[in-house]
């Protein structure tokens, strides 16, 4: 695939926000950063399927609530609970970093192997949205901040809707509609959940939310 | 023969220029006039006319330091193409002599510096072998991107005019090598956001601590050094930027002074932008540095 | 028709929410649950031969939909009108989101039961989740939070996945040149063409998906937290309902391998599945201090049971439709009751909470009465449902599987006999006893009727409810 394709480097880019988010403890630059990355991911069906209306609503849609709406809400949700810079990883920066690359460098060797269609070889999809998701997945599990693991979520989603790219006649407006939809109100839920546990606790940390085990 | 004049004349002519664009730049963005262009040339100049104070505890590695910090730019350019103007001096495997002629420097400007026996110039060599041991890494994998990309462990080929294909070819992997050693040109010369050349706190400085008790001719050396070191190291990236060759040898160096010139004012606009890092967050920076360079082998070699 | 089943309770919740007298908002739930149980009726009287569909093929009702959409109904319908008793007693905490959120979240698994679109499924339950994360927080406190966190994380990633698992089921019809398309008859009929690797990694990606909604062990973490700390009206809800339409979605995944010939490797994994959600559940049940949490390991137990009856296939296949309808209803019975006891004692740790049978005397025995039938006693249905999947096992021969079943049944009942008896009987201790909660006939008469459903259901199984069930279970039948 040639790489000079636009939707190449961008998707790139996506890589690059990708490390900058597991190195990074500032979460109102993550915050930002994913805004950015959901941006860009909306950019694609433009380079991938031309301007149709498909492709244009898709593009808009996902530019509103991805890089616009869930950002303004987490950082409404950051600003309330006016929470603290830093955060404080169960496992250090570094060591995500290094792990979000080896999770990428499997990503691109491993979706070298896969059966893809002709027309997909070589093409960086398939890698990019695995390592995404690889990522939202180390936000997942290594951070301990509430806000943070709604960020994990939300690369993670970022990761599904990269994949998601390739198959655009598969997904009708309507169900990506849906998609959306459902990601914002979740949002909209973890927020306002948030909100609350820095109530009670004053803090959002989920360190303390340990007292249901067995 | 020309060449090589040529090739050291832009060396020593124009490395002290960069440091007054920098400023320039900065001092443009606070508002301020700031030092003129030449202001570097002056200062060495005043420096190779004083005289030399050297402390009664030091040996002779504490004069040794500045004159490798001298030494092993001028022989490191050597290996470099300016421009158009070809590497005098290359042989297989040169790229690991170019990285670990740093490496000679910076061992002598850190000796130099604990000869001194103070415990501020101490704690500077400590970060700044720490920094650069971190930043080696990332180094060496550019360059092996580079050497796969071209097929040669010669510096000068790999910085050749394989590059005009090699962007074609390969541009992300291309990308990330340009953005890597864009930072390796920062920390390597003490530029926010790893170090402050202007601070005044010991307890913060790294580079410049170092060379504290350096007086006189011994730290025009070093001033001098520094700015070559700048110079090649930059030249690197500048040549990664702009491969491309006319043929005509004054346009192509004349681009390659323009691209030079262009770096600077990046690297001005940067630590106008960048506040300086806490020095916890270099080290995660650089790792992170590091992680890239090894993602675009990654995004080479698949 | 079946927009009505979608709209009512939708524009019912709309209602709700601009409805703004606390003390009559709640009798909204009766009267939709009332309208959807009857409309559902409807719909399933409409019989075989009439396949509604709406919406371009995208929302249909085949018989697995119906079976799923009579449970939640008819949980929800008995849920609704407990849910007014219930939030008379909390008059004071307001119930506007509550019972929004409630009518919302009916909506959703009636959307979900009828989806015949994988994306739309998809987006169903999903809303599932965000429709009733609200509900789990409504006791408003430090664990109720904790719970709704979890629950809201675990499940919202869980479902991601499965998204990627439509995806790769997408991206299987697009490596195997068949027609891409998420439609579900499409996906049936060109599933033989499929790209077999593609396929299988995208079931097992809606396997861990949905199964984490579902809650099968080791997904099943925020089960305990969600169930013990939401009200138990929500807690039926979602044992009951929630977990069958997520087991819905597990279905129809299997309708898709089974099309695509690679059925026995989709039973493998069920099995395992299911062996494995009974093992954990039977550890955890064991020496459990908190009945409510108990009762969620009793759903992981029987996630597990329905798993391993679909796996084995033939009449165990009728036995886990069966067994889905006793197992939601059966939970109604317990969750609501349950519900009452903490209500009474204000407390749901063992040691806190005894001889609930002097004090409430009709929930402690209805809570009884439902252990006693939750765990496979005769005469009542998940008796006959689990019977009939232990008698599909054993003719298939699978005589080790069947062994396991046994016993892990067996340690359950055990461990939450124990637990269950010593709540119901002993002496109260005073300290607790003081609430001014009382039984009213709303409360106790839901569960009591719930209850009286799966007796019938154990005793005499009427024949259009037999047709039901066998239509269900055919679809799962592997094709020649």
């Amino acid at each position: 695939m040639d790489n000079y394709n636009p939707a190449n480097l961008l998707l790139l880019l996506v890589i690059l926000f990708n490390f900058f988010l597991l190195g990074s403890s500032r979460l109102g630059a993550c915050i930002r950063t994913v805004a950015i990355q959901g941006g860009i991911l909306s950019l694609l069906p433009l380079f991938l399927h031309g301007f149709s209306g498909h492709s244009l609503i898709l593009a808009g849609g996902a530019f509103l609530l991805k890089g616009l709406a869930i950002p303004f809400l987490l950082l409404r949700a950051i600003r309330q609970v006016q929470i603290k810079r830093e955060m404080e990883p169960l496992i250090g920066y570094v060591p995500t970093l290094l792990l979000g690359t080896l999770a990428t460098a499997g990503a691109f060797i491993f979706s070298d192997r896969l059966p893809l269609i002709e027309v997909h070889h070589g093409s960086l999809f398939i890698p990019v949205g695995l390592a995404t998701l690889a990522t939202g997945f180390l936000m997942l599990i290594t951070r301990r901040k509430a806000i943070t693991q709604a960020l994990g979520y939300l690369i993670f989603e970022n990761g599904v809707f990269i994949f998601g790219m390739l198959l655009a006649e598969a997904m009708p407006l309507m169900v990506e509609a849906g998609v959306l939809l459902d990601l914002l109100v979740a949002v909209f839920v973890m927020g306002i959940v948030m909100h609350q546990i820095n109530r009670e606790f004053s803090s959002m940390n989920i360190g303390q939310l340990s007292s249901l085990r067995e | 023969m020309l060449e090589l004049f040529l090739h050291l004349l832009l060396l020593f002519g124009l490395s002290p220029l960069l440091s007054g664009v920098i400023g320039k730049t900065k001092a443009l963005f606070a508002g301020r006039t700031g030092p003129p262009f030449l202001q570097s040339y002056y200062d060495i100049w005043k420096l190779f006319g004083k005289g030399l104070v050297i402390s009664r505890t030091t040996t002779w590695v504490f004069r040794a330091g500045p004159v490798l910090a001298l030494a092993v730019p001028v022989l490191a350019s050597l290996l470099v193409p300016f421009g158009a103007i070809g590497a005098p001096l290359s042989f297989t495997g040169d790229l690991i002599f170019f990285v670990y002629l740093f490496g000679l420097s910076r061992f002598f400007t850190a000796a130099a510096a604990l000869d001194t026996g103070s415990s501020f110039e101490g704690m500077g060599a400590a970060r700044e072998v720490t920094f650069s041991c971190l930043a080696e890494p990332t180094v060496f994998f550019c360059f092996i991107v580079l050497a796969r990309l071209s097929g040669s462990l010669v510096l000068s080929t790999m910085f050749g005019s394989v590059l005009n294909t090699a962007w074609q070819s390969a541009g992300p992997s291309l990308i990330l090598v340009v953005a890597c050693l864009f930072v390796v040109v920062l920390v390597e010369n003490c530029r926010i956001p790893f170090d402050d050349p202007n601070t005044h706190l010991e307890l913060t400085m790294i580079h410049e601590v170092m060379v504290l008790d350096h007086s006189g001719p011994d730290f025009g050396m070093i001033l001098y050094g520094a700015a070559m070191k700048l110079f090649v190291l930059g030249a690197l990236v500048v040549r990664l930027v702009f491969p491309g060759t006319t043929g005509d040898v004054l346009f192509d160096t004349l681009l390659f002074c323009g691209g030079m010139l262009l770096l600077a004012v990046v690297i001005g606009v940067v630590e106008s932008t960048m506040a300086r890092l806490r020095l916890l967050r270099v080290p995660q920076l650089l790792v992170g540095t590091m992680l890239l360079s090894f993602f675009s082998l990654i995004l080479l070699l698949r | 028709m079946i927009a009505a089943l979608l709209l009512l309770p939708l524009l019912g919740g709309l209602a709700a929410f601009c409805l703004p007298s606390d003390r009559f908002r709640p009798l909204l739930l009766p009267v939709c649950g009332l309208a959807h149980l009857v409309l559902t009726f409807l719909v399933i009287q409409g019989g075989p031969a009439v396949h509604l569909s709406m919406a371009g093929n995208w929302i249909g009702v085949d018989p697995l939909s119906r079976l799923i959409l009579l449970i939640v109904s008819l949980l929800f319908c008995g849920c609704s009108f407990y849910a007014v008793g219930y939030l008379r007693y909390r008059i004071a905490w307001g119930n506007r989101i509550f019972v929004s959120c409630l009518l919302l979240f009916l909506s959703a698994m009636s959307l979900a039961a009828m989806a015949r679109h994988l994306g739309l499924l998809w987006v169903a339950v999903e809303a599932t989740t965000v429709a009733s994360a609200p509900l789990i927080y409504y006791n408003r406190n430090r664990l109720s939070i904790e719970a709704t966190w979890k629950y809201l994380i675990l499940c919202s990633v869980g479902i991601a996945l499965a998204m990627l698992g439509i995806l790769f089921v997408a991206y299987a019809a697009l490596a195997g040149s068949a027609q891409v398309s998420l439609q579900l008859d499409d996906i049936l009929q060109g599933a033989a063409n499929y790209s077999a690797p593609w396929l299988r990694a995208g079931f097992v990606f809606l396997l861990v998906g949905f199964g984490t909604k579902a809650g099968f062990a080791p997904l099943h973490t925020w089960k305990p937290d969600a169930y013990g700390e939401a009200p138990g009206v929500v807690g039926a809800l979602l044992a009951g309902g929630l977990t069958s339409v997520a087991f819905l979605a597990l279905l129809r995944t299997l309708q898709i391998m089974d099309a695509a010939g690679d059925g026995a490797m989709a039973r493998e994994a069920f099995l395992v599945m299911g062996l494995v959600s009974l093992g954990f559940a039977a550890v955890f049940v064991i020496r459990q201090p908190d009945f409510k949490r108990l009762l969620a390991y009793s759903s992981v137990e029987h996630m597990g049971i329905l798993a391993i009856g679909v796996a084995i296939g033939g009449v165990a296949t009728f036995g886990a439709m069966l067994h889905l309808m006793n197992n939601a209803l059966t939970k109604g019975v317990l969750f609501l009751s349950a519900g009452n006891i903490h209500r009474r004692f204000a407390s749901k740790r063992v040691g806190e909470v005894q001889g609930a049978i002097t004090l409430v005397p009709v929930s402690a025995t209805l809570f009884l009465l439902g252990f006693l039938a939750i765990t496979g006693s005769p005469p009542f249905g998940p008796f006959i449902s689990e019977f009939t999947i232990l008698r599909g096992i054993f003719t298939g021969g699978h005589y080790l599987t069947g062994g396991l079943f046994l016993f892990f049944l067996a340690v359950i009942f055990i461990g939450m006999g124990s637990t269950v008896l010593s709540v119901v009987f002993g002496t109260p201790t005073e300290r607790k006893g003081d609430t001014n909660y009382r039984e009213t006939l709303v409360t106790t008469g839901t569960p009591l009727v719930l209850l009286l459903i799966i007796l019938l259901l154990g005793l005499y199984l009427p024949e259009p409810a037999r047709k039901l069930f066998a239509e269900a279970a055919a679809l799962l039948e592997v094709k020649p």
